[in-house]
Formats: structure tokens, C-alpha cells, sequence
């Protein structure tokens, strides 16, 4: 991936509401949220459970669209745009890590990263090769051919890393990626996107820690009902 | 592109549990049934067909008995036919010859073996010569039985051959068996007729048959020559109303049959349809089932793997990407019940012509019909795969959120 400027923003939310019918009942799960990201930034995003932290995640993933709102990546206004576009942008714009690690469970760890190379099209041998180096890059060479439940959590977590990394994504989503590790494998997968940040990518990070933010983020975004609440760099 | 689904609808499969595979049981069945009865219904009816195809197309049978007549000649019969039957048939115009025939179930012994065979009796006289060209029977070895020959007796060429007689040895011309306790001795082989009841026939002369079963005036079958293709039918009705006569019965209540080689095959070839429509019944309902089943696993498995596919989306799978997924998974499932329905098929059609060669005679051959198959193995693909459609567009249209948050 090429050096960009810093300056240059990626993520642009504009007022950006998502509204959850639930029945009768509406949840306002973002409100009026207007926030920029710039390109190699290593975002943090906090605040309590259920204030819409991984709502705002899917929308900027192109999971999901805004019930209003704009939301632009790389300047394209993807805020209505249809599913299979969706699919299209967020398969080669973004990665995702997940808290659960999210693998296929019955594709190995180089298959489960071949998947979305698959999705764009790419070759078989590329996506073999591709798939060998990003193991090797989490040093799971040697796991290549495991299973996901032959794999320890914070093995699964580094295959889902490799796995976001598959089509060079601008952007790299993970959604409490330590959560369901304990703090010395969680300190190795932060390793790795430390990494990928150093090689210029733009990483947020949704997290309940605020250590974890302190470290490795150099800026959060607080959130509290679906709302910017406060927004603090690190020095 | 979309073909490398296969590869992971492939894998997919794999991960199945016993239920998932018993609801393949339909297509298993619909698809065996469909290609035994293709199979072996056309050898089924190559080989009845050619039972028929040595009786000359201008003999008409006269039987008494049943409306059926498709029992042993002779069974059941309520009032037998008798000589003078037999001579005032041959009187109508139409009639070129009429000749009484008896077939009896007799105890053979030879090699010091004894077992049931039948015997038919060939007539004294001119009668037994024309019988012999109605039939187009020639000797294999020997010489053909006439006039004279008492204590002789002429055998198909199936009764010849140790491994098919039933007595575990092969019987040559000069040998003697012993029928119902009296000597005959073998006076000639026919040549092979491809048909059981002229292959596995003992022939007797008529005198000493009758002598054997102490019956002087009964006649089992009434072989009508008729004096020219054209008058088969007229001959046929004139036969009916003299005998209705004779026997004082009314229209519609005849207690004895006049068939002619075409109304009895057809005859056997209707029934042989309505057994193949009936096994296609059977296989469309089962087919039908197998398909409803493949429909019901392969929505459960969509549900199951709601989370999966919400990942597959989220590393960009198109909805066209997942869809397929499932479209191909259910295809295969639908292919894997076709293919062990065809191997039973062919299986069955395999042992079912076999059985056929041993117990009618003939020789039909072992077909495989590389249409048939494919023809199987696509149509069990294509249930599969369109039965795959609705669950495969429910798994595509889901809402990745959704589905993420399973
Ligand atoms: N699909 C949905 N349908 C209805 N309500 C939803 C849906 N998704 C989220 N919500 C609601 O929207 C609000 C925000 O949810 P969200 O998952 O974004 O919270 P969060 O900040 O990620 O919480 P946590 O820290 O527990 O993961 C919550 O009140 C949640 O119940
Ligand atoms: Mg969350």
C-alpha cells in the first residue's frame, strides 16, 4: 500500500441516523453522528453497551446503510447504495475482524483466507499465494492446513487478520478484537494491527479498554446513545 | 466462475449429518425405479415379444376355460374341449386346418432324477406334419417324430442341455426317460426357438399321451390354421358362434377363448404398460418426496449457517456468490441420491435379466444405455439444484447484519 498524506480523510459521516424498528418501537440507534476518519489513522472507538458502537461499524463498513445521513468512503457516497454494490465496495474496501473471530468452520485457515479473494474474482494460484503470505505475515505458516477449531482463539483471531487483510483493504475494521482473548494473546494481535497501521493502514477499533485505546489509538471517538460525546487524541 | 462453488458446496456436503442423507431416500428410490424400469422393461418386453413371434401370425388358439388365459393351458377348466370340437371347427370355410393339442404336467425321470415337465402331443396324420411347419420346427439332431413312433419322443433344445433340464445331465438323441413310469426313448432335439414353451416342451405322439393321462376325448388347446391372413378375424367370430353353439352359451358369457397371436400380445404388452405406468407412479411420487426433502434440509441448513453467511458477506460475497452456494449444494445432494439410484437400478435391471433369461428363456443381453444414465444423472442434479432455488434465494437475501448477529 502506498504512503498517502495523513491530511486526506476516508471516512466521512454526515449526520448519519439508524433507526431499528422493533415493532412499535423505535431504537435511535445513532443519532445525528458526524465524525471524520483520515487515511492511516488508528481509530478508537468507546463508550457502553449498546451506544452504537457497532451499529456506526456496520454503517462504515458498507454492512448496513443509514435511515438517514450520508456516509462517504473514499469520497463515493455509500449511503444508498444497493447490497450487491455494498458487497462489491466493502469485499475490496474494508476488512473486518470480529470479536468471535468469525471463520469458516469448515474451510482451513488458508482456504478461509482465499474466501474473499474468491469473491473478487481473483485466480486460484494468486489467491493461493496471496493466502500463504498473509499466514506467513501472523506467523501461522505452519497452521495452514488446520482447521478454525484446531486453532487457539488468538490463532483463529490472527487467521482472521490475515483473512482481512486478503484484497488490501483501505480500511480495517475490528469490533473488540481482544474481547474474547486474555491479555497476553490479546497483546499479540494488537501487535499485528500495530503492525499493519505502521505500514500505513487505517485501522478502528471498537474497544472496551480504555488501556488498550490509550496504547495503541491515536484518537477515540466516545460515543453515548448513538451520539458524539467527546473526542480525545493522544499527545 | 460461479463453478468454484462447487468446491465448497462440495465441502459443505461433507459436514452433513445422517438425517440430511436419509432425505435423500426419495430421489434414491424415484431414480432406482425409473432406471430398472427402463432397463428392464424394454428387455422385459423384447423377450415376451419374442415368445409370440413363433407362433405363425395365422394360427388362432381355441381354449376352454377362463377369461385370463394366461394360466397354463388347460388350467381350471370348467368344461374341457373335446374331438368333435376340434373337427367341426376345421369345417368353416375359412379354416384351413384345425388340430387338437394336450399339454400335461408329467413326472420325467432320467440320470435318476425325477422331475415335473410338461408334454405336448403331436397329432397323428397330416395334422402332425402341418404342425410342425406352423411352428417352423426343425431337428437340431435326430429326426422329427411322426406316425409310428409310439414309445419315442422328440425334446426341445433347452431339455437337451444338462444345465438347464433340471436333471444334471445332458440328454442325447437315443437316450431313454422314463415318463410317468413308461420308457420313451429320445428320438430327435429340436433346433433352439428362443421361446420356453416350445424349448422346455417334451413332444409326445398324441396316442400314447392320451394313453398316459387315460384320456380319450379331451383337447387342452385348439391350433386354428386359417386359410389366409385376411380372414383372422372373420374366422375368429365364426369360430366363437359355432362354439357358443356347441357348448350353449351366450354372447358375452363364453366359457372358452379364441385368440389370435395379435390380441395376445397386445394383450401382454397393455399389461406391461400398466406395470411400467405404475412403476413411474411410484417413481414420480417418490422423486416428488425426495424433492419436498431436499427443500425442508436445505432450508434447515440455511438457518443453521445464518452466521456464515452473514460473514461471507461481510468479506464480500454478492448475493449472486451465496446463492449459488446453495443452489450447487443442493444439486449435489440431489446428483449423490441419483447416482446410488442409479447403480441400484442398473443392479436390479442386472439381476431382473437375468432372471428373465432363466425363467422364459431367451437370451435378452445386459443393456446399459449411456443416455439413460446421463439422463439420470442430470435429471437428479436438476431436482435437486431447482428444489435448492427458494432456500438458496432465502440464504442469498439475507441481511448481513442479521445474519451476523445469530
Ligand atoms: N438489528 C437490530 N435490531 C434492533 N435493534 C438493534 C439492532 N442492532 C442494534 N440494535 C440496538 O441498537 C443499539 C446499539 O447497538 P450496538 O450493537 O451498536 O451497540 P454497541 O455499542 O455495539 O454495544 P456493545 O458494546 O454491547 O457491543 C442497541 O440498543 C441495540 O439493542
Ligand atoms: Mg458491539
Amino acid at each position: 500500500m502506498k504512503k498517502r498524506e495523513k491530511s486526506e480523510v476516508i471516512i466521512r459521516l454526515r449526520d448519519v441516523h439508524k433507526i431499528y424498528k422493533m415493532g412499535q418501537a423505535r431504537v435511535h440507534a445513532l443519532d445525528h453522528l458526524t465524525l471524520d476518519i483520515k487515511k492511516g489513522e488508528f481509530v478508537a472507538i468507546m463508550g457502553p453497551s449498546g451506544s452504537g458502537k457497532s451499529t456506526a461499524m456496520n454503517l462504515v463498513g458498507s454492512l448496513d446503510v443509514p435511515t438517514y445521513g450520508k456516509i462517504f468512503l473514499d469520497n463515493n457516497d455509500i449511503s444508498k447504495l444497493h447490497e450487491s454494490d455494498l458487497a462489491q465496495i466493502r469485499g475490496k474496501k474494508i476488512g473486518f475482524i470480529f470479536q468471535s473471530f468469525n471463520l469458516i468452520p469448515n474451510l482451513t485457515a488458508k482456504e478461509n483466507i482465499m474466501l474473499p479473494m474468491l469473491f473478487q474474482g481473483v485466480s486460484f494460484e494468486e489467491r493461493e499465494k496471496k493466502a500463504e503470505s498473509l499466514l506467513k505475515l501472523v506467523e501461522l505458516q505452519d497452521r495452514m492446513d488446520h482447521y478454525p477449531n484446531q486453532l487457539s482463539g488468538g490463532q483463529q483471531q490472527r487467521v482472521a487478520i490475515a483473512r482481512s487483510l486478503a484484497n488490501d483493504p483501505e480500511v480495517i475494521l475490528a469490533d473488540e478484537p481482544t474481547g474474547n482473548l486474555d491479555t497476553k494473546t490479546g497483546d499479540i494481535v494488537m501487535k499485528f494491527l500495530d503492525e499493519l497501521h505502521k505500514k500505513g493502514r487505517t485501522i478502528i477499533m471498537v474497544t472496551h479498554s480504555p488501556e488498550l485505546a490509550q496504547k495503541h489509538a491515536e484518537i477515540v471517538y466516545w460515543i453515548r446513545d448513538g451520539q458524539l460525546e467527546k473526542v480525545t487524541r493522544r499527545k | 466462475m460461479k463453478l468454484e462453488y462447487f468446491g465448497i458446496a462440495l465441502k459443505n456436503l461433507r459436514r452433513r449429518g445422517v438425517r440430511s442423507w436419509l432425505t435423500l431416500l426419495g430421489i434414491v428410490i424415484g431414480i432406482t425405479a425409473v432406471v430398472a424400469l427402463v432397463s428392464l422393461g424394454d428387455g422385459l418386453k423384447t423377450a415376451v415379444n419374442s415368445q409370440f413371434q413363433v407362433s405363425s401370425t395365422e394360427l388362432i388358439t381355441v381354449q376352454a376355460g377362463g377369461l385370463t388365459g394366461f394360466g397354463p393351458p388347460g388350467s381350471g377348466v370348467v368344461k374341457p374341449l373335446t374331438k368333435e370340437d376340434v373337427l367341426a371347427i376345421g369345417k368353416i370355410s375359412s379354416v384351413e386346418a384345425a388340430i387338437g393339442r394336450n399339454i400335461e404336467t408329467l413326472k420325467m425321470e432320467f440320470n435318476n432324477k425325477l422331475n415335473i415337465g410338461y408334454a405336448v402331443s403331436n397329432p397323428e396324420g397330416e395334422n402332425g406334419k402341418r404342425i410342425y411347419s406352423y411352428l417352423d420346427l426343425s431337428a437340431a439332431q435326430g429326426r422329427l417324430i411322426g406316425d409310428g413312433d409310439n414309445n419315442k419322443i422328440l425334446i426341445g433344445n433347452d431339455m437337451g442341455d444338462g444345465t438347464k433340464n433340471g436333471f444334471g445331465k445332458d440328454i442325447h438323441v437315443g437316450d431313454k426317460i422314463s415318463i410317468n413310469g413308461k420308457d420313451f426313448r429320445v428320438a430327435g432335439i429340436l433346433a433352439k426357438k428362443g421361446s420356453f414353451t416350445i424349448d422346455r416342451a417334451v413332444i409326445i405322439m398324441e396316442q400314447p399321451l392320451r394313453d398316459l393321462t387315460n384320456n380319450t376325448d379331451e383337447v387342452d388347446v385348439i391350433a386354428v390354421k386359417v386359410k389366409s391372413k385376411d380372414l383372422m378375424e372373420i374366422a375368429k367370430t365364426e369360430i366363437e358362434k359355432l362354439l357358443r353353439e356347441r357348448r350353449n352359451v351366450k354372447m358375452g358369457q363364453e366359457d372358452f377363448q379364441v385368440s389370435t397371436p395379435q390380441a395376445m400380445l397386445s394383450n401382454v404388452n397393455q399389461i406391461l404398460t400398466g406395470i411400467q405406468i405404475f412403476i413411474a407412479l411410484i417413481a414420480s411420487i417418490s422423486i416428488l418426496v425426495g424433492a419436498v426433502g431436499i427443500v425442508n434440509t436445505m432450508t434447515t441448513s440455511v438457518m443453521e449457517r445464518f452466521k456464515e453467511i452473514g460473514i461471507m458477506k461481510a468479506i464480500g460475497a454478492k448475493n449472486s456468490d451465496i446463492f449459488f452456494q446453495f443452489f450447487f449444494e443442493a444439486g449435489l445432494l440431489g446428483l449423490i441420491g441419483g447416482v446410488i439410484g442409479i447403480l441400484l437400478g442398473l443392479g436390479i435391471a442386472f439381476v431382473g435379466v437375468d432372471a428373465l433369461n432363466q425363467f422364459i428363456g431367451g437370451n435378452t443381453p445386459h443393456q446399459l444405455s449411456v443416455f439413460l444414465v446421463s439422463f439420470a444423472l442430470f435429471g437428479s442434479f436438476f431436482i435437486g439444484s431447482v428444489s435448492g432455488i427458494a432456500p438458496a434465494l432465502k440464504a442469498a437475501s439475507l441481511n448481513p447484519v442479521e445474519a451476523l448477529r445469530k
